[in-house]
């Protein structure tokens, strides 16, 4: 047998691929940075690196405020998001199925809460909830984020019902499905995967939103403005190890929607 | 036939009321109506009222946009954001255009791993990521530590926290995703067959590059582009925490006013300032025709 | 006439017409279309694209409300009735198969909305997919199937509950050609084991000519002739059928003479030369009216022996296709195109074509001209 001759192999994007090197680096290192100084030794976050401890966790999980802050940003973004993914499939079917007047309109209208800074939607909500007299509450930090999370939910739903082949639904209707059961046995499975998208990306969102929840919250703080007073005051590598387990949990979160996606992919 | 069937037979149906049209949209339109766009149309009308010791006059006038005009410092202020605001949007496009074509062209099997490595800053707390930098930054920081162990500096340095490097740096970093995304869906898009005609043609890498695809991956970079634009122009809390004392943006003054100047009518203004810049950047990308991305 | 018509056909269109606006004002895709589908019968709406076929089909199935007119099926008024309330099932172009449910479950789809017992839906859907021929595909998923495959579902699954009128929209156009003639065979046998009205729509002539007991051609939202294949065929209602039908010679002139009561015959002077035809469905022409005669290419002969009309040519093109020749002649009348079994002459031959009168068709109006042979 003659010498084991090499493949030929395809030229490589070097140059490019050290770019992308550099990039991700880029992207990851600050959250590199975080994780590891949740484990220093040290009273401040900041280095230099003292030696690795779990005492930041235990003190996280004996945290009450971080508790209550932690527990109030559930509510409001459970609540949140099952207000935006609700009216956001509601928008998305009227677009999808109505010619309407005003069309283009609504659906750009229905974007500018995320296409104008979160600072406007706080202040513009915080002069009209005072106007009417209405105190805030963890009730107004809702209703602001149902604002923002309606256009991110919005978005993929629309986008995949728009690929919703329409004869099939017309079959359905044909071999004597009713309104009903053509939406839930035939519409839903199809678009459902986009709706999960769609919530979970409003729940994330609302999970960790600032701006809005900054000038809409009463006394009671979500876990963001926990972390931001916090920030501002006694600043312990504690910080670094709740946003390390924000991290830990959004990512299993978001590996369990991946896994249900793809099994809806196979179907 | 005779007239009276004629006549019947000509009588045009109309669709009936549709029922499903507004049970989807009036439950959405309404809401956003009641707590959005009613919400912001007070906020113009507060931006025409003024503050007279402590008290809101509700009567119309341009006082709080004349002082915006007048006072030098605001006037600064809006300049820097809007540069900052570009500054980031252009390097995030920079950064965005080889890394997503690199991802789709590139990533084989591993393109949606990697797309999910873009998107994994996000998952942790937007604050946190904002500090990190502090702590990258730092007089203590990651950079000062390993230049010094390196021997490249014999005292840490001041030079690289608190100032509009910083901030700019912070904002690069926190809203490139926001970039990313669009412009790897833009690339998704792109017909490998157009790539290889114009190689086919005789193009040269660099020529197909500016010629083809960067024509056709420009509404995803448009929409990406309104996306930074608009976070960065808003934003007040990267300034606070990275920024030194002449750092502020146009969204930390409105936070003050708001809040401890307590002058509303002029923070209003402020914002109203904020939505013009916005609305004309966001014309221009609607010009270009990239809404479908966003 | 009318009330008869309505209550014994499996499907009876009076005047419908379906109207949509648009910029630039209402577009009719459907004009005030009558129709009458038999029972038992496999009636095909014929048609390029945009000539209302389609439409037509989704005013029986209920996906369209027509403007003006009825729809009329086993003699009720169903005009405005939805899909689901209607005793038809489609067959979709693209067989619009649910692709998160299995085949079984797709072809059950009927029964299942319509709440029948699990335990008597399993024989009904073994004998549905047998009768497709494809017992053994109940598990699979959509995107596991060929086309051939897919298409087979979707006859099974709108046959399950035994519809009384089957809507086909272009089924065969997704398939590759080498099955498309097998399958064609196969929904022929169907409908003659099964015995149920098919109405079925196509822009393929061959395939409507094929398989079709009658055959309604459609043009610009409104039919132009219905009729058996044969007589669509030979006997075409306008120029439009005979130019959307097979291939035919089309010469012009004006009417020099009419005469004869019974089957009329009529001369036309065409270049200077006399041609007889005959005027099955028209009234006769006036003389000096223009008209236009229409003579399929295998219906000329070759051979030297009498016939009514005789003109000599010459051979100035030669095409060999299989079982037949067709040759292009140049003649005083005219390019001809003459079809013929086994015999191949040479370019540049001399030849007498000749053809009888009776299948010489007149037409009235002008041919368009960039139909005639070249």
């Amino acid at each position: 047998m003659t010498p084991a001759v090499r493949p030929r192999q395809p030229p490589r994007p070097w140059l490019l691929g050290s770019i992308a090197v550099l990039i991700y680096g880029f992207l990851n290192a600050p959250i590199a940075v975080l994780v590891i100084m949740s484990f220093n030794d040290s009273a401040i976050l900041s280095l230099p690196f003292r030696g690795v401890t779990l005492d930041w966790y235990w003190t996280t999980f004996g945290d009450t405020a971080i508790q209550a802050s932690l527990l109030n940003s559930l509510k409001v973004a459970a609540a949140a998001t099952l207000g935006a993914t609700t009216l956001g499939l509601l928008a998305a079917f009227a677009v999808y199925r109505y010619s309407f007047f005003g069309k283009t309109s609504f659906r750009i209208a229905l974007n500018l809460p995320i296409l104008l800074p979160g600072i406007v939607t706080g202040v513009a909500m915080l002069a009209y909830f005072s106007q009417l007299g209405l105190g805030l509450s963890l009730g107004t930090v809702m209703v602001g984020h149902v604002i923002f999370g309606l256009p991110v939910a919005f978005g993929p739903i629309l986008a995949r019902l728009s690929q919703f082949p329409r004869s099939l639904e017309e079959a359905a209707y044909d071999l004597g499905a009713r309104p009903g059961q053509v939406y839930r046995g035939v519409i839903f499975p199809y678009i459902r995967s986009a709706v999960i998208a769609g919530a979970l990306l409003a729940f994330t969102l609302s999970f960790d939103e600032v701006v809005v929840t900054l000038f809409l919250t009463g006394r009671e703080n979500t876990l963001p403005m926990e972390i931001w007073s916090r920030l501002r005051t006694d600043i312990t590598p504690e910080i670094a190890a709740v946003a390390t387990l924000v991290l830990a949990a959004s990512t299993l979160l978001v590996l369990m929607s991946q896994w249900i996606a793809h099994t809806d992919e196979v179907v | 036939m005779n007239t009276e069937t004629m006549s019947v037979a000509r009588m045009r149906r109309r669709p009936g009321l549709q029922l499903g049209l507004y049970g989807t949209l009036l439950p959405p339109l309404v809401w956003m109506t009641l707590l959005y766009f009613v919400p912001i149309a007070l906020l113009l009308i507060y931006s025409f009222w003024r503050l007279e010791s402590f008290e809101i006059v509700q009567t119309f006038s341009l006082d709080n946009f004349k002082t915006i005009a007048s006072n030098a410092a605001y006037r600064r202020v809006l300049v820097r954001t809007v540069a900052i605001a570009l500054g980031v949007t252009v390097i995030d496009a920079a950064i965005a255009l080889p890394l997503g074509y690199f991802i789709t062209r590139h990533g084989g099997r591993y393109r949606q791993l990697l797309t999910l490595l873009v998107i994994l800053p996000l998952w942790s707390s937007y604050l946190v990521r904002v500090f990190a930098w502090k702590i990258i930054l730092g007089y203590n920081g990651v950079i000062n530590t390993v230049l010094l162990s390196l021997g490249i500096l014999t005292t840490p340095s001041q030079a690289f926290l608190y100032n509009s490097f910083a901030v700019t740096l912070t904002f690069v970093h926190v809203w490139l995703p926001f970039m990313i995304l669009p412009v790897i869906t833009a690339f998704e898009q792109l017909p490998t067959s157009l790539l290889e005609a114009s190689a086919d043609l005789n193009a040269r890498p660099w020529t197909t590059f500016r010629r083809i695809i960067l024509p056709l991956v420009m509404p995803g970079v448009l929409a990406g582009s309104i996306n930074v634009f608009a976070l960065t122009m808003g934003d007040f809390i990267t300034p606070s925490l990275v920024g030194g004392a002449s750092d502020i943006m146009l969204g930390n003054v409105i936070a003050s006013q708001f809040g401890v100047s307590y002058n509303w009518p002029l923070g209003a203004a402020f914002a109203l300032v904020v939505m013009a810049i916005v609305f004309s950047g966001l014309a221009i990308v609607l010009r270009r025709g990239a809404l479908e991305t966003l | 006439m009318k009330e008869s018509l309505s209550q014994n056909s499996a499907i009876y269109l009076d005047a419908v017409t379906k109207v949509y606006p648009t910029a630039k004002g209402d577009f009719y895709a459907v004009r005030e279309v009558s129709l009458d589908v038999q029972p038992g019968e496999f009636y095909s709406l014929l048609g390029s694209s945009g000539s209302g076929k389609t439409t037509t089909l989704r005013l029986i199935g209920g996906f369209e409300i027509p403007e003006y007119g009825e729809v009329y099926i086993g003699g009720e008024v169903v005009t405005e009735s939805r899909p689901f309330q209607r005793n038809v099932h489609t067959v979709f172009q693209d067989y619009a198969l649910f692709p998160h449910l299995t085949v079984a479950e797709n072809v059950a789809y009927p029964l299942t909305v319509a709440g029948v017992n699990r335990s008597d839906i399993a024989p009904r859907l073994q004998e549905a997919l047998k009768l497709v021929q494809i017992p053994d595909l109940g598990d699979r998923r959509p995107s596991q199937l060929s086309g051939g495959q897919r298409q087979r579902v979707a006859l099974a699954r709108a046959l399950i509950n035994r519809p009384q009128v089957l809507l086909l929209d272009e089924p065969l156009s997704a398939l590759d050609a080498q099955i498309r003639e097998a399958v064609r065979q196969e929904l022929r046998q169907l409908q003659r084991q099964t015995g149920i009205t098919f109405v079925y729509v196509t822009h393929d002539q061959e395939e409507a000519l094929a398989l079709s007991d009658r055959i309604a051609v459609m043009h610009s939202g409104r039919v132009e002739q219905v009729g058996p294949p044969s007589e669509i065929y030979e006997n075409p209602a306008s120029l439009f059928v005979a130019q959307f039908i097979g291939q035919a010679n089309f010469l012009t002139g004006a009417v020099v003479a009419a005469a004869g009561a019974a089957t009329p015959t009529v001369t036309v002077a065409v270049n200077g030369r006399l041609i007889q035809a005959i005027a099955l469905n028209h009234d006769v022409p006036v003389v000096g009216a223009t008209a236009t005669l229409m003579i399929r290419p295998e219906r000329i002969s070759l051979s030297a022996s009498p016939a009514d009309n005789q003109v000599g040519g010459k051979i100035v093109d030669v095409t060999y296709i299989g079982q037949r020749v067709e040759s292009l002649i140049d003649t005083p009348v005219g390019l001809m195109k003459v079809v013929q079994l086994c015999r191949s002459p040479a370019i540049g031959e001399s030849v007498t074509l000749g053809w009888q009168r009776d299948r010489c068709i007149l037409l009235p109006g002008f041919a368009d001209p960039t139909l005639s042979p070249k």
